[in-house]
């Protein structure tokens, strides 16, 4: 039995929908809030230092998937008062919204773990992409017997081939 | 034609303006429409801050699982929203109608004063027969 081979990372990458590189930046954040990775690719404009620019992140991550539970026009049932914490996976969740200067793409893992691609605005649809990088966060963070939970991710083989990836994708 | 929820306008300090309701299965009550265009009024502000480069407007479009949202904002600040099925196609045109049915009906009304909730019948009507005609007509405009 082979223990140290080279595993295949399943699902297979999606074709990539672009050439060059288009992506802006890319977060992680876990359940609490906790900001893992903030990879930034091309950033001209800074509005924010680093700790504000991904707690503002979260709040509108998390006050838009309330405001998207809430809005929820074919659920006739009870959906509560906005605001109200949420389990991953319950409820009406949004994948992207659109602006006329970029494209945030977004998607949440059961456990609470927070993928979040900013990109230009003719992206497409980046869902399949998004679980392909939560794969390597698996396979690269997870799988990573010296990474503590919760704390941020320095790990260069994660950076490396996160980059190689976006890099086709975008 | 695409299937549309609801639709909101609501003035540039976020306070909730018009809101019809076009057959939303979950049933919001005047409070819960008066806090969802006011925090959607703050996540536009919010993703404006958030740009990596200058120069952006604002969310225009947000996909979820079983709704878009389309957004215009006018030069003064106020905004049109429409909540419609996944797909929906010709949204911004049916937006840029709105607004100008809100000023012929709404702004040249000498009886509507500035902020505050619309209660113009004409705009009602307007707006009736503008959500039920086919879409492509506006393209034509």
């Amino acid at each position: 039995m082979q223990f140290f081979g080279v595993s295949e990372i399943s699902p297979s990458p999606p074709a990539p929908t672009a050439s060059g590189n288009n992506g802006h930046m890319m977060y992680v954040f876990n359940r609490n809030g906790v900001c893992l990775l903030y990879r930034e690719w091309n950033r001209p404009l800074r509005t924010l230092d680093a700790q504000q620019d991904h707690k503002l992140m979260f709040g509108l991550l998390f006050s838009l998937k309330s405001l998207t539970a809430k809005m929820d026009p074919t659920s006739a049932v009870e959906k509560g008062n906005l605001g109200m914490l949420q389990l991953p996976g319950q409820g009406c969740s949004f994948h992207s919204f659109c602006t006329n200067t970029y494209k945030l793409s977004f998607m949440e893992s059961p456990s609470g773990i927070k993928i979040i691609l900013v990109t230009h605005p003719r992206t497409g649809d980046l869902r399949e992409s998004l679980k392909y990088i939560y794969n390597l966060y698996v396979e690269y963070v997870v799988k990573n017997p010296l990474y503590t939970p919760g704390s941020p991710i320095r790990c260069e083989l994660f950076n490396t081939t996160l980059d190689q990836y976006v890099r086709g994708i975008a | 034609m695409a299937a549309i929820y609801s639709l909101y306008i609501i003035n540039k300090s976020g306070g909730l303006i018009y809101y019809k309701d076009y057959g939303s299965a979950g049933r919001m009550d005047t409070n819960d429409s008066l806090r969802v265009a006011s925090l959607w009024h703050s996540m536009h502000a919010i993703s404006q801050q958030l740009s990596p480069v200058s120069g952006c407007l604002g969310i225009e479009l947000l996909q979820a699982d079983t709704f878009d949202l389309h957004c215009f904002q006018s030069l003064t600040g106020t905004k049109f929203f429409v909540v419609s099925e996944p797909g929906a196609q010709h949204m911004e045109s049916l937006l840029k109608f709105v607004y100008e049915l809100y000023t012929d009906y709404v702004l040249k009304n000498p009886f509507y004063e500035m902020e505050m909730p619309i209660r113009c019948e004409l705009f009602d009507i307007n707006l009736t027969q503008a959500v039920q005609k086919d879409h492509v007509t506006f393209l034509g405009r």
